[in-house]
């Protein structure tokens, strides 16, 4: 086994493209190992650990290197076919760019390319990206902060700056909006309407505005505001700042607010401008109690899926009415006796959130690596034990490594585990559609699928497994057809986090029910 | 209000993934893709600091009033002067040289072959081993022309009986100076300093300066600033390329060069010098160059860039809005064509003021006027034009009396400012000709250089740091 790297100085591209290239060149023949990266110093220290560099190289962060491991003979090829590849002209959007020649290099060049600008999408590495937005804000664009790492004093920093010019700051680590009917990040393709959205996370804005899309209903706006927007000491300045122009927006009739639960002097804040806000607000702040929620004017809702519903109600000038907690359990043989547990393996952070919330509250504790209770904390987090839900999103799992609703690896591999485990009974999963997510998450999971329910029945059991397909008719890798593929598989899919959630305990509730409503 | 952006179409900027970008185009959207890059070399803090400089009001106004007050100068040559009686704060034993400070021991080859033939050409002696010690002792000066309202090509040397070009700004009435051209080939500027170059130089100050001096008087000044503009419309971008510049200059002159008191052979010599010598209006330029952009500095808060210049060993620039101080670099080696025998290994680096060209907006900022030029590095007509365009991104506007044919007579872009610098990592574009790295042989080739990205990084922090404290 060989290796041989290569530096290019002063070329940088982002870490996804890097990503890509790297697995591509991880195809070619006679290669074991290939990394292609930005060389910063935690980069190299990565790789040297990953035996694909002997030891650390010569480089800086706008240094791009190229480490292989493989056949001597094959290396140079490789290394060659990855310079070429990487040489190629820099993608650049059509849009209303007006070509000067040059790409443009920052965000004052790109304003004089794209004539109109008002946002700025910005996703690079965590300790670059409050710079990037201080200029966006400095030269009076909105922005989307897509970058997490970013210290809590920076963003106070720049959404007081923002407020005092009237701008608004979503994020960091927004991981998804929809303004004026476009999706930004990881967003979904949902219908145009009179619902207007304020979250403070990502995957819960996903759930909401794909249920209302579900039934029948539309998004005005959705603005992400990160989720540390509602700390105390950030008091909530985006979800105001949202409130209000929502507020004030006449195509919006209705309003959505979603976040874990405030501090107390930030939510009595939300809540005193929900109120006044002239317009129906469904507030769903996961976990709170809510009669602390209710005021004038707001409709508290206990899941995601309620709060959408709420919504729908209120848009069709409906009084929301108190969801029946009414589920269908899925068709499966009993369970083995030491059948006994839940596993939750999700993509999604706030999905994970919101089942260990009501899971809790039906069988007791649940372990996790984001729990409610800090007492519910894993000690390791690569071993389930009892009732256990995983925010596979956790950074702990993506370092050095795709986000798991693009790269389903990581999720496949504790799938397995899961799946052999014989004190298991369900697997609750997440799918989460939509721009930024896997092309075509079905292909990735059916056969894991497939090979763990095989893995179980071969030694007597049967798995069941549960989940939700978060995503809409219009998204690019289609509602429907994932749908069809997860429930060909044998896949009980609900049309909720929370409905799967419910399917899921009323399984290790009563396993010995087969079918039938509870 | 934020909720007019929900009346306006969305029209975003990208930075980071670009799969982003790309969903967004699938989704009917507008967006641009930025190439971004962590700007400031990666530098973190630099690059939070040039983040509260971008668009920020009291530079924008500091470099409204420094780009007018450079905009506005008029440069006119009036007079012929020895730098000892015209220079500011010259001593007896001082010699001024090229670029930001630098100490004897420090210096390059030619740069330091340059100050013993000044030596031996001021007389303070006769021997070249015994001028060398007196350099190296510590008993004469060596400072920088900038330091001196001085600017001079390649070494830059100016001792104190040297004439020197005397050129005034008229709208402020500060001057600026230059040396005299010497010619191509074994010349003081490269180092030479053998007794063909001391006797040229004295011919220099005996009948070229005081033939000139009269002329000049005769006049009554010369206006630079159209004549440049007039050689830009003839394929000069006057810092590499003065060949219509020189021209234009020796016709203004001769007819009053032929009143003046000079003696018929004493024409002849001075016509014959100045015909031969296709560079001879660059100290010319240089001197209406240093005069412009010295009318930009000392803005407070201004982050215009108002001087470039290399000492054959560091890359210097010095900022309207941060005083005297120089922010310097290793300086770099020139990407160039060689004549024959000679390659990038007998180059010197980067060396000489000449560099006030591309800080005042001409030179490589203004190749699309001088297509010749690029053949220097290989390159096209459309690389020219390419490369004056990619200036328009790092400068604050474009000077309205230097316009470029090519560009359907736009202006040349110019007020470099080190915010865009380091925002853009787009490096200021630099005309030069290469000096062998040894003393006394000369230029061996020309080409193109790009000013160290590292200068402007540490200008932005003094700026910052000068902003914020004032604050």
């Amino acid at each position: 086994m060989a290796r041989a790297t290569k530096i290019i100085r002063n070329f940088y591209r982002d870490s996804v493209s890097l990503m890509q290239l790297s697995s591509t060149i991880t195809k070619l023949p006679g290669v074991e190992q290939a990394s292609a990266i930005m060389a910063s110093p935690n980069n190299v220290t990565l790789l040297v650990e990953a035996g694909l560099l002997a030891e650390p190289v010569e480089a800086g962060a706008n240094d791009l290197l190229i480490a292989l491991q493989g056949n001597a003979d094959a290396l140079e090829s490789a290394l060659a076919a990855a310079e070429s590849a990487l040489k190629q002209p820099f993608p650049s959007s059509t849009g209303n760019e007006q070509s000067r020649g040059m790409s443009s290099r920052s965000i004052e060049m790109g304003l004089g390319n794209l004539v109109g600008a008002n946002l700025v999408l910005i996703s690079t590495p965590g300790e670059y990206a409050a710079a990037e937005a201080f200029k966006a804000l400095g030269l009076g664009l909105n922005v989307m902060l897509f970058s997490d790492n970013v210290e809590l004093k920076d963003e106070i920093e720049l959404k007081r700056f923002a407020q005092e010019r009237d701008l608004i700051v979503m994020g960091p680590d927004c991981g998804t909006a929809i303004i004026n009917g476009i999706p930004l990040a990881f967003a979904n393709v949902v219908r145009r309407g009179v619902i207007g959205v304020v979250a403070a996370s990502g995957t819960g804005l996903q759930q909401v505005t794909c249920l209302i899309d579900r039934w029948g209903s539309g998004i005005s706006q959705a603005i992400g505001t990160g989720g540390h927007d509602l700390h105390r000491d950030v008091g909530g300045i985006s979800m105001l700042q949202g409130l209000k122009a929502l507020a004030a927006d006449p195509s919006t009739s209705v309003i959505v607010l979603i976040s874990k639960p405030p501090s107390p002097e930030v939510a009595s804040k939300v809540l005193e401008a929900a109120s006044g806000a002239g317009k129906p607000v469904v507030v769903n702040f996961l976990g709170a109690d809510p009669d602390r929620v209710r005021r004038e004017n707001i409709y508290p809702a206990a899941t995601l899926e309620d709060a959408a519903a709420a919504a729908v109600a209120l848009a069709n000038g409906r009084i929301p009415e108190a969801r029946r907690a009414s589920v269908t359990s899925p068709s499966i043989t009993p369970l083995a006796p030491q059948q006994r547990y839940i596993r939750g393996l999700y993509s999604g952070g706030t999905f994970c959130y919101e089942a260990s919330l009501l899971l809790k509250k039906e069988l007791g504790q649940i372990n996790s690596n984001t729990p409610v209770e800090p007492e519910d904390r894993l000690s390791d987090v690569w071993t389930s034990r009892k009732h256990t839900v995983i925010d596979l999103g956790d950074d702990l799992f993506t370092r050095g490594r795709p986000h798991p609703m693009i790269d389903h690896r990581l999720r496949n591999e504790r799938l397995i585990k899961e799946a052999s485990d014989p004190e298991v009974a369900v697997i609750l999963l997440d799918v989460v559609l939509g721009y930024g997510s896997h092309p075509d998450p079905a292909a990735e999971m059916v056969p894991v699928i497939q090979k763990a329910r095989d893995l179980a029945s071969k030694a007597g059991r049967h798995l069941a497994i549960v989940g939700f397909v978060c995503g809409t008719a219009a998204d690019p890798q289609n509602l429907s057809k994932q749908e069809t593929a997860f429930r060909e598989v044998g896949v009980t899919l609900a049309e909720s986090n929370a409905q799967a959630v419910r399917m899921a305990a009323s399984v290790v509730q009563k396993p010995d029910v087969v079918g039938g409503r509870l | 209000m934020i909720q007019a952006l929900f009346q306006e179409k969305l029209h975003v900027l990208n930075i980071g993934l670009s799969s982003f970008a790309d969903s967004i185009t699938r989704a009917g959207g507008s967006v641009l893709q930025i190439e971004w890059a962590p700007p400031a070399q990666g530098q973190q803090e630099v690059g939070r600091a040039l983040a509260r400089l971008v668009n920020l009001l009291s530079v924008e106004t500091a470099n409204q009033t420094a780009f007018d007050a450079y905009q506005s100068a008029q440069p006119v040559l009036n007079g012929v002067g020895t730098a000892s009686q015209v220079l500011p704060n010259i001593a007896e034993r001082m010699i001024l040289h090229s670029g930001p400070p630098i100490a004897w021991k420090d210096m390059c080859g030619p740069m330091k072959g340059a100050i013993v033939g000044a030596i031996l050409y001021e007389g303070w002696t006769e021997n070249l081993a015994r001028a060398e010690a007196m350099a190296s002792s510590g008993e004469i000066a060596f400072e920088p022309c900038h330091h001196h309202n001085a600017v001079g090509p390649m070494a830059g040397i100016i001792s104190p009986s040297m004439p020197v070009w005397m050129v005034t700004n008229t709208t402020n009435g500060y001057q600026a100076f230059s040396n005299f051209n010497e010619g191509l080939g074994k010349a003081l500027r490269f180092g030479a300093n053998g007794p063909d170059v001391i006797t040229r130089l004295k011919w220099m100050g005996q009948v070229l300066a005081p033939a000139l001096r009269a002329s000049v008087e005769l006049l009554g000044g010369i206006d630079l600033k159209p004549m440049m503009a007039q050689a830009l419309h003839m394929g000069d971008e006057v810092h590499n390329r003065n060949a219509a510049a020189s021209s234009l200059f020796l016709k203004r002159l001769i007819s009053a060069l032929l009143k003046t008191r000079t003696s018929a052979a004493d024409i002849a010599g001075v016509v014959e010098f100045i015909a031969g010598n296709d560079h001879f209006f660059l100290n010319l330029s240089m001197a209406a160059c240093k005069a412009m952009t010295d009318a930009a500095h000392g803005v407070l808060g201004s982050s215009i860039v108002t001087a470039m210049a290399r000492n054959g060993v560091e890359f210097g620039i010095r900022v309207s809005g941060t005083g005297s101080r120089w922010f310097t670099a290793p300086a770099p080696v020139v990407d160039g064509l060689f004549f024959p025998g000679y390659s990038a290994a007998d180059a010197a680096p980067d060396l000489g003021d000449s560099a006030i060209t591309e800080t005042a907006g001409v030179g490589g900022f203004a190749m699309a006027a001088s297509p010749a030029i690029v053949k220097f590095v290989g390159g096209t007509p459309q690389d020219a034009i390419d490369n004056t365009m990619a200036m328009t991104h790092i400068t604050v506007g474009r000077n309205n009396a230097f316009t470029l044919p090519a560009l359907n007579f736009a202006g040349s872009p110019a007020g470099i400012d080190i915010r865009k610098v380091v925002d853009t990592s787009i490096q200021p574009i630099i005309n030069t000709g290469i000096a062998h790295r040894e003393a006394g042989i000369g230029q061996i080739g020309a080409g193109i250089t790009r000013a160290p990205l590292a200068c402007f990084t540490q200008a932005v922090s003094a700026l910052a740091h000068s902003i914020g404290s004032s604050q």
